[in-house]
């Protein structure tokens, strides 16, 4: 039915392991450095992607309040879109009592800066500069009382940032084609 | 299979449909067969009252065909939330699982949910491109016509979203179960894709990303990427409906709706869980819960009678509902009609699939005394749907029993 699904791994399980090596189909074109630059918006937990720029919270308030205080008001409570403070109920003791807010969630601060340059602010995604998605991570996690005041946020500190979820957080299970959900759990 | 022809008395009966109101040139043949043996077609077909025919506009006849007028199934905005909400974003639109036939929901009604804040594009497909990248021997972009190039699976599979679940407030079968729905997809195994370009040794995780205002992205092990995920370019033997990623998306067979990106448009291979906007939002702090918030558990639901319907009365009824499972086949589907007692074998219309609803149905005279109807689904790998008393965790797939009152109303039986 699929035999052609087989062809590639027939030859990697074939004894010319080298042809493994190079394609089979020959389809599609190389990409130039740059076009991968320009496209490749992920940025990892190391922050290894993360571009120049820097910010802080000081800088990153004046462009909330220019640019997305409008939905998420004025202090990032009581606006139309979700809250982006923790919640006072909450407590360090387990920092998931402060809600799914992500400037205080996120196990790593390079989820906050991603999210923020990738799709913030709503209808106006990827208008922000560098250094303004720097600022505005600087005023999140300030807000959030997640740095110090003053804190210098750009391609180095920012993946040094320790969210208070950093290792709360379960891993995913280590998936392999035919295994049920959960060993030792019928259902 | 033999194509069954037309015979001459349908051919008859379709030209007195044409000549309720139609004046085109293309059908002109038929009428005027129609109109020259009016005597008998009247005689033959009462069941056609030429006056209930619509003006139908030539596209509709000729072009693209619509289905009748006395069909209604909809969709509707499900979870508590409207949709569009006050940002004009969609979120959670159910299917009318009650009313669908088999097992493949028609594209026009397959449940429709949004990683969160996106907005459907509009996007050419003569512009669109895939690019594989990262931890890769050779980066590659590819066009849609090159991607349709690659030899093609096409497979029946489910997608559900994790905001499915039944609830005693949750009376109807749109609002627990309508945030699942089963297409039969055609696509390039992304393992055929990543084989291309050459997977180096610590290319463990794979980042989809699609390219909608939010550019939605999701984390996925290497594992399931190089086992059964389809690069998928068709539903249904069309293209992708824009709501279903036009012109290209993923199909993560048997895992959570939020991970089958679509709009997708780039594919990179990683070392590590990514922990994107959307990794993020599906954490869980305990391991198992973790565990079950990821491949759909095995599940099945009894789509007619159920919430909200009306029995006419005691006498025979053919139960009928969805099986389906994200541990692979579904392998044994029971029916309860006295709340859990006892359990009989339902069984299959057509054939079950891997991760793929599979149709079902039980035959049962009822004799007009209250009645709970259950169904419990068993998957090849031996997994049972719990109970809401056994279910730990993750995505709902508890048994939904549906109360048949004497009076034939049929309501939630957790309410
Ligand atoms: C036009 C309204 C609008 C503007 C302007 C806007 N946002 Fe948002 N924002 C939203 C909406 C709506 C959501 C929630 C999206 C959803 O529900 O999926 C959101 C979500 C977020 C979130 C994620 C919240 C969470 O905890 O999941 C962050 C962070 C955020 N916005 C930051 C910003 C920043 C920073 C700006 C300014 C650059 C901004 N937003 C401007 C509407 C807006």
């Amino acid at each position: 039915m699929d035999s052609l699904k087989l062809l590639p791994v027939l030859i990697l399980l074939g004894p010319a392991a080298a042809l493994a090596q190079s394609p089979t189909f020959g389809l599609g074109r190389t990409p130039s450095a740059d076009e991968v630059l320009a496209w490749d918006i992920s940025i990892s937990p190391t922050g290894m992607e993360l571009p120049a720029g820097s910010g802080t919270a000081e800088e990153g308030a004046l462009t909330y309040r220019r640019k997305c205080a409008r939905c998420h008001g004025a202090d990032g409570t009581e606006g139309r879109a979700p809250r982006l403070v923790k919640s006072s109920r909450g407590s360090d003791a387990n920092p998931w009592s402060y809600g799914r807010v992500l400037p205080i969630r996120a196990p790593y601060a390079t989820t906050v800066w991603d999210y923020i340059n990738r799709a913030m602010p709503l209808n106006r995604e990827g208008s922000l500069t560098h250094d303004e998605v720097y600022s505005l991570t600087a005023f999140l996690l300030d807000i959030n009382d997640v740095i110090p005041e003053g804190t210098v946020l750009d391609a180095q500190s920012l993946p040094m940032v320790v969210m208070p979820n950093r290792d709360t957080w379960a891993e995913l299970p280590d998936w392999k084609p035919g295994m049920p959900r959960l060993l030792g759990y019928p259902y | 299979m033999g194509v069954k022809r037309p015979n001459r008395r349908d051919f008859l009966k379709r030209g007195a449909a044409l000549a309720g109101g139609v004046t085109l040139g293309a059908a002109e043949p038929v009428i005027r067969k129609a109109t020259a043996s009016a005597q008998s077609i009247e005689e033959q077909s009462q069941e056609v009252p030429s006056q209930e025919v619509q003006d139908w506009s030539s596209d509709e006849l000729v072009a693209y065909g619509e289905r009748s007028q006395h069909v209604t199934s909809v969709r509707e905005p499900v979870n508590g939330r409207p949709s569009p909400d006050d940002f004009d974003l969609v979120f959670h639109i159910g299917t009318p699982l009650e009313e669908q036939v088999g097992a493949i929901t028609p594209s026009s009604l397959f449940y429709f949910g949004t990683t969160r804040g996106s907005i459907v594009p509009t996007i050419d497909p003569a512009k669109h491109r895939l690019m594989i990248h990262g931890l890769v021997d050779r980066e590659l972009i590819f066009t849609m016509d090159e991607l349709k190039r690659f030899p093609s699976v096409t497979r029946l599979h489910f997608i559900e979203c994790a905001g499915n679940g039944s609830s005693p407030r949750r009376g109807r079968l749109i609002e627990s179960h309508g945030m699942t729905s089963c297409a039969e997809w055609t696509g390039v195994l992304l393992s055929t894709l990543l084989e291309e370009a050459g997977v180096q040794a610590d290319g463990t995780w794979i980042v989809a990303e699609g390219v909608e205002n939010v550019r939605g992205a999701s984390s996925l092990p290497m594992a399931k990427a190089m086992d059964d995920i389809i690069v998928a370019y068709a539903m249904n033997g069309e293209p992708l409906r824009p709501q279903q990623g036009f012109p290209l998306r993923i199909v993560v067979p048997g895992f959570e709706g939020i991970l089958h990106v679509k709009w997708l448009s780039r594919i990179k291979v990683v070392d590590r869980f990514y922990m994107t906007y959307n990794d993020y939002g599906h954490l869980r702090q305990d391991p198992d819960q973790a565990a079950l918030s990821y491949q759909v558990g095995p599940k099945s639901v009894i789509t007619w009678p159920s919430g909200g319907l009306d029995l006419p009365g005691a006498g025979f009824y053919e139960v009928r509902g969805l099986a389906w499972s994200g541990g692979g086949v579904v392998s044994r589907v029971e029916v309860s009609t006295d709340g859990g007692e006892n359990w009989m074998d339902a069984d299959f219309r057509g054939t079950p699939q891997r991760m793929a609803h599979t149709a079902f149905s039980f035959n049962w005279t009822w004799d007009g005394s209250e009645a709970m109807l259950m169904s419990r689904c068993t998957d090849e790998l031996g997994q049972v749907q719990p109970t809401r008393a056994q279910r730990k965790g993750g995505l709902d797939n508890s048994i939904q029993p549906w109360r048949v009152q004497s009076n034939g109303s049929v309501t939630n039986g957790l309410a």
